[in-house]
């Protein structure tokens, strides 16, 4: 067993606009089974933020309690890190974004630490449009604790020892669009293709951005029997169409064929082309969303890919209409401005 | 692209960048985790097994794996490890391996071999077919075996002792020596009725310059190989304070090392292209300039200056060098003056040329016409089928791992022709494919990647050095510098071998790949999926390893050239899709 990956990256790798490999987004070597999805979405955080060109000093992971929770560790080892309580990542990430709105918030759970016991954590996490990226590596199951039914299993799913499952699924993307979230997306750890590009757009967004993203755990719950193996989600997955996601700085070369594409600009200048979105779903309108989620859960496809996304999104902060400058950095003078300030407060309300 | 066919011993062979850039193929990997396992008589059998000539090879050898070597690839300043030197590290610390040297039959099979040249071409024949029970004479104009390793490379590069032992091992076989024996005519050994005649009498007549003074200067001028030989010889013991070396090939840089110690103190060489131009090796350049000569190059050699019937010194003309479209060069003169340089000695050392004046013309050996025996590449054969050629003597001058591998595929043909076998019925290698598994993330080999730098020969104090030619230069490493530096060794025989069938497609192998050189993608023709894959292929002299079709209609594409073999890919692998599999591949000898 390895327990560091040699330091020799490949000599051609690309810099990005700050001079960065990727190797300088990556982390310690995954004490995670061989083989499992959580590896690869952290794959494919590394990919995002590298070809985002983001400092890695302005980015802040942080996670609850599982194998999912891990992953933190395993990229972008030189960014700030939070492992909180399990299911409890919510409220922290809430700390932090008030008290420091500059920093870009990427939290990682899993579906037993979203859906079981962070359930009212999320929640209020997607209602009150906190600006953060919000991944969940679902796997239908709690991998560290040996792989017992999760409240995503859905019915009639079975794990590798386990029986059908006999109680309904949380479907986390319909649940936040019922929630009011703002970015709403879906995708799967063994099609990075989709993941990237997703995980950029959801950076971009400003406001709660969720992606539950199907994730094996190829050893309590990749056989046959369960509904989140990686042969039946590359079975039933459905793409809602192809993302593809042009960074503010970067020309876009690539033809789009007019009125077939819709084309967002984001509220960081970046453009997000979505293309061959399937004719009944319009992304930008929640109830269409809602419908088409549910259509496809009917007919037991995964609906992947963009599903919602408000443009015109506001965070928390513009709700508050907290300080520009971060909580953090303001001073004593700032916050306590004296008593000429005051008398003038005083005076202004008699 | 089509699935790539592992099953072709090529494949995995070429994978092996040093053992493929090795001329006799030698299983350097094999030998080095020997080396570092401290199994320095196993690592010494290898390679005598397949280089004949360990000890030498590990002070000598040209070391052509070295660049081919995957460690100097992967950035960082890495540099190749030093295999060459490893190889010594086995031949120092070995035991006695008398026993394990093949036992040759009493009962001999009756053919007789006559091979001229005693040098490593024809004992490699020797070695191959005495074995066999081959009757073999051996006939050499020098008093013993070795040829141009005994009388032309120094001393302070090969010791007497390590030549003599190595040489002995294949004499003692029971080889029929003939020695202090010019070969004046080849129709007098072919009146002897062998069965087949082996040529390997190397390059031996050294290139001279016809320049203005040359008569004048008599004796202060000499053939650099005509002068070697007769220091190795002891006739020549010392030279002029001043010398001039001309020449920018290896000999020239035995010449001026040599001559720094026979009493040389101004002694530089004089080369007429540009420095980085020169034919001598780096690291030969390297130690020259390491013992206070200088390497004055764009001089080109005009005449020699003689005054009173005694050499003077020299004027040269200085060029430069231009390259045209094609970057074919020549050297155009500056036009600056001549530029006098102040000499006792001149030592010409500018190249050597084939003489077969003792071959004559009616014994159906054909000549071409750059007056060169006409020798198949494959077989070493010639016009004549009896006779075979080898090492210098077949296509001109190369070096002592080449001789060695011609002697191998020259012995094979050797061996079928006296079974009157065709000679183009070639063996196919000896391949073998085995798991280093030994348990979930377990490898039977080590696969942790070092990061330790190349680390340095240490070699004799200067001052001692040039006070005695015979003193060797290079210490070598110590057993515990040479364990360090194995462990350098990425152990590239140690393969990644794909099973498409077992494949989930999970993505696990490219995300954990340090260096980025495995890629799902849709297949495309070469040149378009080299850019399609994670990291640029630029490489084009590393193969892609593709599979067939995967359940998504994608293809594995790995791109093999800065693979580190450090098997992670196949940790990581849910599936054992990837596993490590040690490739052994040696080339066939004769009766094999
Ligand atoms: C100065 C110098 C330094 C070198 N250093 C290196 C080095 O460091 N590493 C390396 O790999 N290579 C080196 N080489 C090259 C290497 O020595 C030769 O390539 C190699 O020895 C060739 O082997 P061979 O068996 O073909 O013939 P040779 O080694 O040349 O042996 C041929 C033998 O045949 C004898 N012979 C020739 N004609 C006749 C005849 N008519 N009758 C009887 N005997 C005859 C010769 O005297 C000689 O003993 C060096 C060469 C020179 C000149
Ligand atoms: C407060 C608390 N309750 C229970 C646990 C035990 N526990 C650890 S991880 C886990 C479930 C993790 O499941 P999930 O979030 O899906 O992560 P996975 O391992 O599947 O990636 C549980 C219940 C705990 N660590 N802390
Ligand atoms: S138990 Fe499952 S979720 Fe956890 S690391 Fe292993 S495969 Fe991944
Ligand atoms: S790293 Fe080792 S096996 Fe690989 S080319 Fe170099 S010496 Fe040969
Ligand atoms: S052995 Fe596997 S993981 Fe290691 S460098 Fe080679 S392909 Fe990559
Ligand atoms: S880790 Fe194994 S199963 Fe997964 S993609 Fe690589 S080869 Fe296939
Ligand atoms: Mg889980």
């Amino acid at each position: 067993m390895s327990y560091q990956s040699p330091t020799f990256r490949h000599p051609g790798l690309p810099v990005n606009d700050l001079g960065y490999t990727k190797a300088d987004y990556e982390g310690a070597i995954s004490t995670l089974c061989a083989g499992c999805g959580h590896d690869s979405i952290s794959g494919a955080i590394v990919r995002a933020c590298h070809e985002l060109s983001l400092e890695p000093h302005r980015i802040a992971k942080l996670s609850g309690i599982g194998c999912s929770s891990k992953t933190p560790t395993y990229f972008l080892g030189k960014s700030h890190g939070f492992n909180s309580v399990h299911g409890r990542m919510p409220s922290v990430v809430t700390g932090a974004a008030m008290a420091n709105r500059d920093l870009l918030y990427l939290g990682v759970s899993g579906d037993g630490d979203t859906a079981s016991i962070g359930m009212g954590q999320f929640a209020h996490a997607v209602r009150r449009n906190l600006n953060m990226v919000y991944i969940v590596m679902n796997n239908g199951c709690y991998g560290l604790t040996k792989g017992q039914d999760s409240a995503t299993a859905d019915e009639g799913s079975a794990s590798k020892k386990g029986d059908p499952n006999p109680f309904s699924a949380i479907d986390l993307p319909g649940l936040a669009l019922q929630l009011g979230a703002t970015f709403v997306a879906r995708s799967f750890s063994g099609d990075k293709g989709q993941l990237v590009p997703l995980i950029k757009a959801a950076i971009s967004h400003r406001g709660f951005a969720l992606i539950d993203v199907v994730s094996p755990c190829v050893t309590f719950n990749n056989n046959t029997e369960s509904t989140k193996s990686y042969d039946f989600v590359r079975d039933h997955a459905q793409a809602t169409g192809t993302v593809d996601f042009v960074p503010m700085r970067e020309e876009i070369t690539t033809h789009y064929v007019a009125g077939k594409t819709h084309e967002v600009t984001m509220h960081d200048g970046s453009v997000l082309h979505l293309e061959k979105v399937s004719e009944n779903l319009d992304p930008f309108d929640r109830l269409s969303a809602m419908v088409t989620l549910e259509q496809h859960r009917a007919k037991g496809h995964i609906l992947t890919g963009l599903i919602y996304m408000d443009k015109d999104s506001r965070d928390l902060h513009d709700v508050l209409e907290t300080s520009r400058r971060p909580l953090n950095a303001l001073q004593e003078p700032d916050l306590c401005p004296g008593n000429k300030v005051l008398a003038n407060i005083n005076a202004s309300l008699r | 692209m089509n699935p790539t066919d592992i099953k072709n011993p090529e494949y995995f062979h070429k994978v092996v960048d040093c053992q493929y850039a090795c001329p006799a193929h030698t299983p350097v990997p094999e030998y080095i985790r020997l080396i570092a396992a401290g199994r320095y008589d196993d690592a010494y059998m290898v390679n005598w097994e397949s280089n004949v000539f360990p000890g030498i090879l590990g002070r000598t050898c040209d070391r052509p794996c070295e660049p081919a070597c995957r460690r100097g690839r992967v950035g960082n300043g890495e540099e190749p490890v030093a295999i060459c030197r490893l190889k010594r590290v086995a031949a120092d610390n070995k035991s006695d391996i008398s026993a394990r040297l093949p036992v040759v039959p009493e009962q001999k099979n009756g053919k007789r071999i006559a091979l001229i040249g005693a040098g490593p071409a024809s004992l490699t024949v020797a070695r191959d077919l005495m074995p066999l029970g081959y009757n073999i004479d051996i006939y050499d104009n020098q008093f013993a075996g070795g040829g141009m390793m005994r009388s032309q490379i120094p001393s302070f590069r090969l010791p007497i002792t390590v030549l003599d032992e190595e040489v002995g091992y294949i004499l003692d076989m029971g080889v029929v020596t003939h020695f202090d024996t010019e070969v004046s005519s080849l129709a007098s050994i072919v009146e002897k009725d062998y069965d087949a005649i082996f040529v390997g009498t190397g390059a031996p007549r050294g290139k001279g310059l016809e320049l203005p003074g040359l008569e004048e200067a008599g004796k202060s001028v000499h053939i650099g190989i005509d002068w070697l030989a007769s220091v190795a010889f002891e006739h020549t013991e010392q030279i002029g304070k001043r010398v001039l070396v001309l020449g920018g090939g290896n000999t020239a840089m035995d010449c001026c090392r040599t001559s720094r110690r026979l009493g040389g103190e101004d002694v530089r060489v004089v080369v007429r292209s540009p420095f980085a131009d020169m034919k001598a090796s780096p690291w030969e350049k390297e130690d020259a300039m390491h013992e206070g000569i200088p390497i004055l190059d764009n001089h080109v050699p005009k005449e020699f200056v003689v005054e009173d019937g005694k050499l003077q010194g020299m004027l040269f003309e200085k060029v430069k060098a231009e390259y045209d479209a094609n970057g074919k060069r020549s050297l155009v003169p500056t036009g600056e003056d001549l530029v006098f340089m102040p000499a006792d000695d001149v030592l010409m050392a500018i190249g050597q040329d084939n003489a077969f004046p003792w071959v004559e013309r009616d014994l159906g050996v054909e000549f071409d016409k750059w007056d060169m025996p006409i020798v198949d590449k494959t077989t070493f054969q010639s016009t004549n089928p009896k006779v075979f050629f080898g090492g210098d003597a077949a296509f001109g001058p190369e070096n002592v791992i080449t001789a060695v591998a011609h002697g191998h595929q020259a012995a094979v043909s050797i061996d079928l022709f006296c079974r009157a076998e065709p000679v183009s019925k070639r063996p196919p290698p000896f391949t073998n494919l085995v798991t280093q598994k030994m348990g979930i993330h377990e490898w039977s080999y080590d696969n942790a990647v070092e990061v330790d730098k190349r680390f340095m020969v240490p070699m004799a104090p200067l001052e001692e050095s040039l006070r005695n030619r015979k003193l060797e230069v290079e210490l070598g490493f110590d057993p515990a510098t040479g364990y360090r530096e194995a462990e350098r060794c990425f152990n590239c025989d140690v393969q990644t071998v794909f099973e498409e069938a077992r494949c989930i497609e999970c993505d696990a192998c490219v995300d954990i790949c340090p260096t980025d050189c495995i890629t799902f993608t849709e297949n495309a023709e070469e040149p378009v999926l080299r850019q399609q894959l994670s990291a640029p292929a630029n490489n084009p002299t590393q193969d892609l390893y593709v599979s067939a079709d995967l359940p998504t209609r994608r293809v594995m594409v790995k791109d093999e050239d800065v693979c580190l073999h450090c098997g992670l890919c196949a940790e990581r692998c849910p599936t054992a899709a990837w596993d490590m599999q040690k490739f052994l591949y040696n080339v066939a000898k004769a009766g094999q």
